[in-house]
């Protein structure tokens, strides 16, 4: 019955047990916290149970801050082992965990802080910024969260029991199959996959129905705020591209599990097919990540330049065309396995293309700028950032593009600080912009602004002594993901000052955790009583900060884009007794709780090959679907004498 | 002229109709995709046969016949079902769900006995990457065919127990969508994998 | 960008841009004309946002504020303009050299060619010369300004076949062979790696090409000749089984087609 799992799989040597053992007693050190401050039923009937966007938006980003904490430890490790590895015998690393560690480093980056941050900010703000009061399927938002956040426990987990997969964040086989790598290791990764991955289709199919279908009367499409048009092409690109990552880790698993041959070295395997598989999700995953932060830019911009942003219908063409390119480029990835030059060239020029509307997004950024007037709060830092990180990342990009180039390219770390230029200079920074951005909207107060700008300067110059030199490394021939290195490469130096880069990131990393305590406490003074504390331009600063749960007592109606803006330039006076309707909720439930759960236990089983235990997980989710599609009574109406309570307060 | 949308003149029932609706379409693209995937999948693998058999040497017209008009019956009473419930005729609705529901599972019964068969004489899906295709594809099928007979059942008791409403009949257009979306798939997969392969 | 720079200064060893072969060099100026032609858009992104958030900054009065404006035909079709005429430069670049340097296409000069078939182990690399009847691991010498076509395969999971300073790199896949053509201007000893990751051992995976005079070249073959161990089937699946840190080791070759064999194993059930 317990399948693979032997109390083998607990030992590890010093470093992943101090690993497993900080993580298992931060996690019993906040349940003991929650207890002490009689928090459990509070939890769970105003989050754990709760279908409020702005609540599991929240949950998201939690989860994001601290897997990006896991994720940057990974990058710690790695920067110091390569600081140090010129010989097998000089690592503190053995070749194996070292693998895992960077496996797990770009699973945790893309898939928990990456992803997380997509869909927490979607919740937060798309339907304050749509005027709706909720997203389409309540019910199915909290699933997808819960599924989201099973996975990733079950990576946690990984950590202590038994180990992770060493193959990279991809897992190509025929390295990844049941002949080379038999173990749980790339098992635990195909379900966290697996199982993010429907949550991510779930939510995906929420908000593009929640988008469609429940903008405020007058929100024509072309009137939607960017950074809910940016959040469209997301969309776009996750139901499109999830269910190719879901049906090509199932055959990866058929592999394993019952011994198939779709991407076996022999009998008639063909790993390559994996490969355009695994790649044809994989590109469009990466403008899912940043699209969003395009998104938060826009926002930002227009904002604390006081001026409407520049070209609105350009941006939403570029939008438009960026979407549908990153569907046909997917080959870039693999310019290196042989194909034919006609089809590499082919790849490659559309690859190039979508360097135009992405530059055209930047351009219309800085002349929004352009005689505006600029207020360089945190959240613009962050913009400039990102104008200097992405630059150079897309510039590398473009010239990576071009097949015979890659081949000197591909797979070196000049790859390595291409794709963390954009990652990081796009999705990070835009996130870290956000997070400010929309802070006092959701908490209620300000983040304070100075140690926001510490953590910037640090984070930039940081990702630049980080980075740089990687560029450099990988002309020089370093491949990645090495685990040691000859001291003749003269790589070493190199190494050293991007460990110096990856300090200063954490310095970044622990002002933004100060910066939130100091936030917290200071948090009277620097209360947000109007809703609007940047004279912002969109829907959401129409609303107290923190909304009523209900957003909108009454749906507005808008005849422009920036439709709060134009409120306030017409100073539109209030009505003196709004008319308020009882307002129809949805109820919480338990019950996305619980296929977590259930989704929890199953992955874990069926990674340790527990059969029996695992069929009876999948029970458990179809027994609770089941519950709830027969539950009577899953909404309820807000009495009129109750909004009119809270809209008075 | 401002109204104020949000409750007055909507049914929260009615507007969960036309936005479920629309949600499944979606649900259903995201599916075509996995199957899409599936799909291009067999075609790279299906002459990889590995000395083992080949479509033509395993595949029986005439077995395929049979089970292909077992399910565009199913599909034909299916609508029929919802003929039915349009009209909120319970016990029509709940009859040719039944029917439908005895096809779909002949249907499966029908495919297990044949996969059942090959496994017997070797040609299981570990032999080639053909027949790992090759059985990959027709199962997800049959499996999706095996939910849909689930969540048949599931919806007959709930109509059973609260006749056709509005949201029972938003259920059972879901559901309906789904069987004939399975009958798409399954007319490609006659297609392109036994048709194609015998002759 | 002054730190990169620097460091840039310093750094003489950078592979990829010190081509020691024909190819290396077309690639090398490749990336730099390339690197050149997008610096005509990004330089300006970088001007225009100093100037821009200097001189708009809210403390500055002076500047012009227009908070409506936000149009403009002229700018617009500049801005998509100039990056359309810049990629259709790239995209024709991107043809010519894509065909030019494809590694499937033979090195156009009369001398002919020398033919090395290359096997990425666990965690090795094995070069099998079949028209000298030799074998080599972790090491290969060959004449230079003479052109090498590689014969590229695996016999492990894949792995990348990479000599920066005489190429790009291409997959060694088991089952599969792909091709690469290379060239050296002189004589000299060229570090090459695998680019792909292969298991834990795939870091060691390193070896020298060392491309010699004619004379020295035949030499060496025939020292390699004179090795005592010769191999065979059986040594060949001694020698692939996993390890790391391999010497250099030199073979007769001892065996019909070991190449192909090990390909064909993949493609169809081997009775051996």
């Amino acid at each position: 019955m317990f399948g693979n799992l032997t109390f083998n799989a607990l030992k590890h040597d010093t470093l992943q047990n101090a690993a497993g053992y900080s993580m298992i007693f931060g996690g019993l050190l906040i349940a003991a916290l929650i207890t002490y401050h009689k928090k459990w039923i509070y939890l769970w009937k105003e989050w754990i149970t709760s279908l409020d966007p702005k609540r599991i938006g929240v949950m998201y980003i939690v989860v994001a801050l601290v897997m990006l904490i896991k994720g940057v430890s990974d990058a710690i490790l790695m920067r110091a082992q390569q600081s140090i590895a010129i010989s097998d015998a000089a690592s503190f690393l053995t070749s194996d965990h070292y693998q895992q560690i960077f496996t797990a480093h770009g699973t945790t980056m893309i898939f928990f802080v990456g992803m997380a941050v997509v869909f927490g900010m979607m919740n937060l703000v798309i339907p304050l910024q749509i005027g709706a009061r909720d997203v389409a399927y309540p019910f199915l938002n909290s699933v997808g969260f819960w599924l989201f956040a099973a996975a990733g426990v079950l990576l946690l987990v990984s950590l202590v029991v038994g180990n992770f997969n060493a193959t990279g964040w991809l897992g190509y086989p025929p390295l990844s199959g049941i002949e080379y790598n038999p173990g749980e290791g790339v098992d635990y990764w195909i379900w966290i996959l697996q199982i993010a991955g429907v949550g991510s289709l779930i939510s995906g199919i929420n908000f593009i129905v929640t988008i469609l279908r429940m903008r405020c009367p007058g929100m024509t499409l072309m009137k939607m705020p960017l950074f809910t048009w940016c959040a469209l092409g997301t969309l776009v690109l996750i139901i499109f591209a999830f269910p190719i990552l879901t049906a090509t880790l199932a055959l990866l698993s058929l592999d394993r599990y019952l011994g198939m041959h779709f991407f076996t070295a022999s009998f008639g395997g063909n790993a390559m097919m994996y490969v355009n598989l695994i790649w044809a999700w994989g590109h469009p995953e990466v403008y899912i990540l940043v699209l969003p932060a395009f998104g938060i830019f826009s926002e930002v911009v227009a904002t604390f330049s006081e001026k409407r942003l520049f070209g609105y219908a350009s941006m939403v063409w570029a939008i438009i065309a960026i979407t549908i390119l990153s569907f046909i480029v997917w080959l870039h990835h693999f310019f290196t396995m042989g194909a034919e030059p006609n089809v590499n060239v082919f790849f490659g020029i559309m690859t190039m293309l979508i360097a135009i509307p992405t530059g055209v997004k930047i351009f219309n950024w800085l002349f929004t700028m352009y005689r505006g007037r600029i207020h360089f709060t945190t959240p613009m830092l962050w913009f400039l950032g990102f104008i200097a990180t992405f630059s150079i990342g897309g510039m590398t990009g473009v010239l990576m593009s071009i097949p015979p180039a890659d081949f000197q390219i591909h797979n070196s770390l000049f790859l390595v600080a291409h794709f963390h230029s954009v990652i990081i200079g796009g999705v990070l920074f835009g996130f870290f912009a956000g997070y400010a951005y929309w802070f006092p909207k959701i908490v209620g107060f300000k983040l304070n602004e100075r140690l926001g700008r510490y953590a910037f300067w640090c984070w930039l110059v940081g990702f630049l002594l980080a980075f740089l030199p990687l560029y450099i490394l990988g002309l020089m021939g370093a491949t990645r993901r090495l685990d040691h290195y000859d001291a003749s490469t003269g790589w070493q130096p190199l190494f050293i000052i991007a460990a110096v880069g990856v300090v200063l990131v954490t310095c970044g990393i622990g002002f933004q955790i100060l910066q939130l305590i100091v936030s917290i406490k200071e948090r009277k003074q620097n209360m947000d009583t109007t809703g609007d504390p940047w004279n912002g331009r969109t829907l959401e600063w129409s609303t107290t900060s923190p909304p009523p749960f209900y957003n909108f007592a009454i749906i507005p109606e808008v005849r422009d884009h920036d439709p709060f803006w134009t409120m306030k330039q017409e100073k539109k006076s209030q009505v003196a007794k709004p008319h308020y309707e009882p307002i129809h909720m949805p109820k919480s439930s338990p019950i996305g709780f619980f296929v977590g759960l259930f989704s929890l236990f199953f992955g874990f089983a069926i990674t340790w090959q527990m059969m029996e235990i695992s069929i009876v997980c999948v029970i458990g989710v179809i027994v609770s679907l089941v519950i709830r599609i027969s539950e009577n009574e899953t909404d309820y109406y807000v009495p009129v004498l109750e909004v009119e309570a809270i809209e008075k307060s | 002229m401002t109204e104020n949308i949000a409750v007055h003149h909507h049914d929260p029932d009615q507007e969960a109709y036309t936005k479920n609706v629309f949600g499944f379409w979606v649900y259903l693209m995201t599916d075509c995709v996995l199957f899409g995937v599936l799909f291009a999948t067999y075609a790279v693998l299906h002459n990889n046969t590995f000395g083992g058999p080949s479509g033509k040497d395993i595949f029986d017209p005439l077995f395929v016949l049979k089970e292909t008009l077992i399910l565009l019956t199913s599909s034909f009473t299916c609508g029929l079902a919802m003929i039915a419930a349009y009209r909120s005729e319970k016990k029509k609705v709940i009859g040719w769900f039944c029917v439908t529901f005895l096809l779909g599972l002949s249907f499966v019964v029908l495919e297990v006995t044949e996969f059942a068969g090959l496994v017997r004489e070797g040609n299981g899906p570990q032999r080639s990457a053909f027949l790992s295709s090759y059985f990959t594809l027709v199962a997800t099928h049959g499996m999706h065919i095996s939910m849909g007979l689930l969540w048949m059942a599931v919806f007959m008791a709930q109509v059973f127990r609260k006749g056709i409403t509005l949201v029972t009949a938003r259920r059972l257009t879901c559901l309906s969508m789904f069987w004939h979306f399975l009958d798409v798939v399954w007319i490609f997969i006659f297609t392109l994998v036994y048709l194609m392969g015998v002759y | 960008m002054g730190v990169a720079g620097i460091l840039f200064l310093f750094y003489g060893d950078i592979a990829v841009l010190n081509p020691k072969g024909m190819i290396a060099h077309q690639e090398s100026d490749l990336i730099i004309t390339s690197t050149l032609l997008m610096l005509i858009v990004v330089i300006p992104v970088f001007v225009m946002s100093f100037i821009f958030a200097w001189k708009y900054r809210a403390s500055n009065k002076k500047a012009k504020y227009d908070p409506d404006w936000d149009k403009s035909v002229v700018a617009e079709s500049i801005w998509w303009g100039v990056p359309c005429i810049i990629i259709l430069v790239l995209s024709i670049l991107a043809w010519k050299s894509t065909h030019t340097l494809d590694p499937y296409k033979p090195i156009d000069v009369t001398t002919k060619p020398l033919k090395i078939q290359v096997v990425a182990l666990q965690w090795k690399w094995l070069f099998i010369y079949p028209e000298q009847n030799i074998a080599t691991v972790n090491f290969f010498q060959f004449p230079e300004k003479t052109p090498v076509d590689f014969e590229i395969t695996a016999d492990a999971p894949m792995n990348s076949f990479w000599i920066p300073q005489l190429s790009g790199q291409i997959f060694a896949m088991p089952g599969m062979k792909t091709k690469l053509h290379v060239i050296a201007d002189g004589v000299g000893n060229y570090r090459g790696s695998s680019a792909n990751i292969s298991g834990t051992g795939f870091a060691g995976m390193t070896f020298v090409a060392k491309s010699s005079t004619q004379a020295d070249f035949d030499e060496w073959v025939e020292s390699v000749k004179q090795s005592p161990k010769a191999l065979n089937l059986d040594e060949y699946k001694q020698l692939a089984a996993p390890s790391t840190n391999n010497p250099v080791a030199s073979y007769v070759l001892a065996s019909e087609d070991l190449h192909n064999w090990i390909i064909m194993k993949y493609m169809m059930p081997m009775k051996e």
